[in-house]
């Protein structure tokens, strides 16, 4: 009962508050308001959890998944070397590398371009999730078949945007550089690549994601005894929810804090893009 | 569409080459061992297109695998691979169902309401940076615990993934009419609502369909892997984790197709959708 009526409360002022936030002045609320949004739905979580007695079976408190961070510092770290360092990392760079050096092959290659482009969106259509067994078996247990997965994922990502950002370069532009006589791998570096830029960017940071459920989805089907899938997978099994829970909030940091970097990144060296500048 | 052909079969062709080669590499090992002792190179060679358990499958045998999975069997049965489609395809429709109605329902709701444009958005962004699959099995297992299996959990987990794309697609459809066409709206004197039925609403359509596309591939890939965490009996996930357990490549590589064959077909579907609109807007969209 009191906990039905804390959560009545909460849900009122909540909304109050949130309301004055929104309507306040644009610098405070673009900030405060998603946050207290954030507050607000996990105060009413540890009430909902706590008031009706929820068991940990079920959905574990905030505060029991804070604790359970605390307490598996080690395990997380562990995992998080074995999956972000030793997977992701190493597929992530291989995949998005062969798509930029595949995507400037095609550029040359019209060919090429006409031929590979249209299998390219057909593949990014495709659940490649999907070959994690079979690199599993070619590979085995550890990080390297992991990696393989992750490569084929962001591999075709990568083809797409990059072609299609070689391909966005205004035909005066080229003229000008052909008027200066500049050869083919001068215009590819001066003009054509800085203005790809932007869309390897985006498929960069579209990228990191992808490479993160690749690996966690790849321990699924068999790994060494560390990892973040399968930690995920085992103690969801074994009914340790808030283990789970402690992995997924490290997987959420690691795939905005990755996004993040890019997008910062992405900033210093695209600094010249419209987008940037204000 | 033929300026496009010669050169995608000529890749195509490639591919298939590559593929020979690599299954003939592959298996060579393994075909040699197998082999007696006064077998020829080339017998081995021969060895290496029809093992039972090959490292990699020579493309024609996965086609026997697919056809005779397809067509072999009758279509409730679990040998069936059509049964398996149909049951990861149906829990990927109902997800996408439930992520289409919500999504578009949210999207409006961010539109017209600052407060929840200024509380929702920053989090529906974030969670696009987010390996939101890593919950699949969680979810499974929770919902194992209070009593759900089956197409529910699955039909959670895919529209929870295909949800995302849609709303911020619908977001970004919604608010691309312009200050000058909202303004035209204005001087009308538009009510809210008319202003939503006659140009936020049409304006839209251009960007839900791709939107549409990724929702309907995650929603596939989220019922895949759904049907992982439990050892699942029936569906598309069921397979290639049985396939991996017992070393039935062939059977992963069936089910891998058959997979790509549903997201195809979702995405001809959603094309076909589009087509329609568009042609019965008068080739705008």
């Amino acid at each position: 009962m009191s906990a039905g009526l804390g959560l009545l409360a909460l849900a009122l002022g909540g909304v109050l508050v949130l309301v004055l936030l929104a309507r306040g002045p644009d610098r405070v609320s673009a900030v405060a308001t998603p946050l207290a949004f954030g507050a607000l739905v996990l105060a009413a979580w540890e009430v909902f959890c706590r008031g009706y007695g929820v068991p940990r079976i079920l959905l574990p408190a905030p505060s029991a998944i804070a604790a359970a961070i605390a307490r598996s510092l080690p395990v997380l770290a562990a995992d998080f070397m074995q999956t972000v360092l030793r997977s992701v990392l190493p597929g992530w760079l291989i995949g998005c590398g062969a798509g930029l050096l595949a995507a400037i092959a095609l550029d040359r290659s019209p060919f090429l371009r006409r031929g590979v482009l249209p299998l390219g969106s057909l593949a990014s259509a495709m659940p490649i999730v999907g070959i994690a067994p079979i690199m599993v078996m070619w590979f085995g247990f550890d990080w390297q078949s992991k990696a393989a997965v992750v490569v084929v994922m962001t591999f075709f990502p990568m083809l797409i945007n990059a072609v299609a950002g070689l391909d966005s370069t205004g035909a005066m532009e080229r003229d000008l550089l052909r008027s200066y006589g500049a050869s083919y791998p001068q215009s590819l570096l001066k003009l054509r690549l800085p203005n790809a830029l932007p869309f390897i960017f985006n498929a960069l940071k579209l990228n990191s994601t992808l490479a993160l459920i690749g690996a966690i989805v790849a321990e699924f089907f068999g790994t060494p005894i560390v990892g973040m899938g399968f930690r995920i997978s085992t103690e969801a099994a074994r009914m340790n929810l808030d283990v789970v829970w402690a992995e997924i909030a490290m997987a959420a940091a690691v795939g905005s804090a990755s996004f993040a970097a890019l997008a910062l990144v992405e900033r210093a060296v695209t600094f010249w893009h419209p987008s940037f500048r204000s | 569409m033929r300026h496009h052909a010669v050169p995608v079969l000529v890749v195509l062709a490639v591919v298939v080459v590559l593929w020979y080669a690599g299954a003939l590499l592959l298996n060579f090992d393994v075909a040699r061992n197998l082999a007696d002792e006064n077998a020829t190179t080339w017998d081995i060679a021969a060895a290496t297109m029809s093992q039972g358990r090959p490292v990699l499958p020579a493309p024609h045998q996965v086609a026997t695998e697919l056809f005779e999975s397809v067509f072999m069997h009758p279509v409730n049965s679990p040998k069936s691979l059509v049964y398996h489609a149909a049951v990861t395809a149906f829990a990927a429709g109902v997800g996408f169902v439930f992520a289409f109605v919500l999504g578009i329902a949210l999207a409006i709701g961010i539109v017209h309401v600052r407060t929840l444009e200024r509380s929702l958005m920053l989090w529906i962004i974030t969670s696009q940076t987010v390996p939101v699959l890593a919950i699949a099995p969680m979810v499974v297992v929770v919902l194992g615990n209070v009593g759900l299996t089956g197409l529910l959990p699955k039909a959670l987990i895919a529209g929870y993934l295909s949800f995302f794309p849609i709303s911020t697609g619908m977001v970004k459809g919604l608010r691309s009419p312009d200050p000058m066409q909202r303004d035209l709206m204005r001087t009308y004197s538009a009510s809210g609502a008319q202003v939503f039925r006659k140009l936020r609403w049409p304006a839209a359509m251009a960007f839900l369909f791709p939107s549409l596309k990724v929702a309907a591939t995650l929603a596939l890939v989220g019922a895949i892997v759904a049907e992982l965490p439990t050892g699942a009996q029936a569906g598309l996930g069921a397979r290639l984790l049985t396939g991996s357990y017992y070393g039935q490549t062939q059977q992963i590589w069936a089910a891998l197709i058959m997979a790509s064959l549903l997201a195809l077909l979702a995405v001809g579907v959603i094309d076909g959708a589009r087509l329609a609109m568009l042609r019965a807007r008068g080739g705008r969209l």
